[in-house]
């Protein structure tokens, strides 16, 4: 386990040392990261401008969600690009070769890169979810804080194995499906906002089937100090930023039998 | 003319290939369609006050987002990008073409095409089930349609004066990400223009980028006072043509002082 980490680590090592040989380039594509994913924050104040609050929310309480959100999906991002990718390496028989050598799949993808201009939307993430932290009157005790991080950690596991599974798709179906962007990319535009605000169905597939209430209405809950309008319990709102860990390890294993079912495309 | 007229059906043809990718993003806008209706349902049932849009012609209006999504959702050509990379750009100068009308007939292909594609069967589904409604008259409709047309040709005008402009960055990485997301919320894309703080609004008028969205949509709905229309149109060709112009003389300068990244 430990020399696994080890190999890891230099993974990244490498990979960060390739990136930074276009300093440029990477200043670039993270500033241009950064303003747009900043837009869709200006397309959210906007709409706080006109319509004041959104039902019982206001614009600090959904920043919140916002920043929660977005700090997960760019460290998911930035990690699991491997993942992310991974379909053209069914495509080419790529695959193969890390078949071959004698450490798993997966610490092999994930240490194929880590992706720095993700940091772009990392940091716009941090900047809103700092200024909502301050305008919020909240009393900022540090089992909230504790809260905060682990439902950025759960979310970043969550979004992570949404990668996976997606690039376990692949082995199937060879393409990567664009379908799956409805919950990775939908999820963040889904996820910003407060779930009570959709119907019914809508709410229901993203608490039970792709669990984004577990590290964002959920954990809010007790962060704000509000009561459910479901009845759910207090110690749920604390408890549910696991389910993306355990959301992860599924997952992996989802993973393997994938891998086992793996042929190779041959060329 | 024959020859660019080539350009536009050859790379038609090619796009039109790509059928089951089309069907899949076609899967992916209506549930993003559906999100977004689902945002601003919530924002109106929030307030009592009269706001400058219902909440009837909003959905109509994002629906109409879905469907011509191609109009705002580009960045640099990546043929485009990859040929000044690589240094192949020096072949497009050697043909007997005007490269700027060549690449303008390019992206007009590679944007039509799609719109095409996806337009029609999201007016279907969204009007069948999602209550997205028809234009208000048959002038709206024409007027409309005008609109859409010019549109793609503003939106084509930009897309070629953002791959020009790629002579002076070569590599464009920065920019082709921020220009797109600036073009999304100007245009009126991510929030209709109406909804905007009034102090806004005078800068929005101005700039090209409501020609794309923000005109042939409000043209849609009805939401324009037919007589109002002329001067809009009047706005969106005279953008377009000074953008053209712009590209022109850049594409001209920048060819004189190209040096090609051989090797």
């Amino acid at each position: 386990m430990r020399e696994a980490f080890r190999l890891y680590f230099r993974y990244i090592g490498v990979s960060i040392r390739s990136q930074m040989q276009y300093r440029a380039s990477f200043l670039m594509l993270s500033a241009g990261h950064f303003v747009a994913t900043g837009i869709e924050f200006l397309g959210m104040w906007v709409l706080f401008d006109r319509f004041r609050s959104l039902g019982e929310w206001s614009l600090r309480e959904v920043a919140l969600f916002y920043g929660i959100v977005n700090i997960a999906f760019a460290i998911a991002e930035a990690v699991v690009r491997g993942f992310d990718t991974f379909s053209w390496m069914v495509k080419s028989g790529e695959f193969d070769r890390l078949l071959l050598r004698p450490r798993s799949t997966v610490l092999q993808l994930a240490g194929q890169e880590l992706q720095l201009m993700r940091v772009g939307r990392l940091l716009q993430g941090v900047f809103v979810l700092f200024w909502a932290a301050s305008a919020l009157e909240v009393v900022w005790s540090a089992a909230k804080l504790a809260l905060v991080f682990a439902s950025v950690v759960g979310g970043a596991c969550l979004f992570g194995g949404l990668f996976v599974l997606q690039a376990t798709l692949a082995f199937w179906t060879t393409e990567t499906l664009e379908i799956v962007n409805t919950v990775t990319y939908g999820g963040v535009e889904t996820a910003q906002y407060p779930l009570t605000i959709y119907r019914r169905w809508f709410r229901r597939f993203f608490t039970f089937l792709v669990p984004l209430a577990s590290f964002t209405y959920l954990p809010a809950l007790a962060i704000l100090d509000r009561t459910s309008a479901y009845g759910v319990p207090a110690f749920v709102a604390w408890a549910a930023p696991t389910v993306g860990v355990l959301f992860l390890v599924v997952s992996f294993q989802v993973w393997k039998i994938g891998v086992r079912h793996y042929r190779s495309t041959g060329s | 003319m024959r020859a660019y007229w080539a350009v536009v059906s050859a790379r038609l043809r090619m796009l039109l290939q790509y059928r089951a990718v089309a069907l899949a993003g076609f899967g992916t806008q209506v549930f993003w369609g559906l999100i977004r209706v689902m945002i601003f349902d919530a924002f109106y049932r929030s307030t009592n006050a009269p706001q400058p849009m219902t909440y009837e012609d909003v959905v109509t209006y994002v629906w109409l987002g879905q469907a011509f999504l191609v109009l705002i959702l580009w960045g640099v050509e990546s043929d485009i990008r990859q040929m000044i990379r690589s240094g192949t750009v020096a072949y497009e100068l050697l043909r007997p073409l005007d490269l700027y009308t060549f690449w303008f007939s390019r992206s007009l292909a590679t944007r039509s095409a799609p719109m095409l594609l996806r337009a029609v069967p999201m007016f279907v589904v969204a009007g069948l089930c999602f209550g997205m409604r028809p234009p208000p008259s048959l002038a709206f409709a024409v007027l409309w349609v005008i609109a859409t047309v010019g549109a793609l040709f503003l939106a084509c005008a930009l897309t070629t004066l953002l791959s020009i402009s790629l002579f002076w960055t070569i590599s464009g990485e920065g920019l082709a990400r921020i220009v797109p997301s600036l073009v999304a919320i100007l245009s009126g894309m991510i929030v209709p223009l109406p909804l905007f703080p009034d102090w806004a609004r005078d800068a929005l008028d101005f700039l090209p980028f409501r020609g794309l969205v923000d005109v042939p949509f409000r043209i849609y709905l009805g939401h324009i006072p037919l007589e109002e229309i002329a001067p809009l149109l009047f706005h969106q060709a005279m953008w377009t043509a000074a953008i053209v112009l712009l590209g022109r003389w850049m594409l001209a300068r920048g060819a004189r002082r190209l040096v090609v990244q051989g090797g």
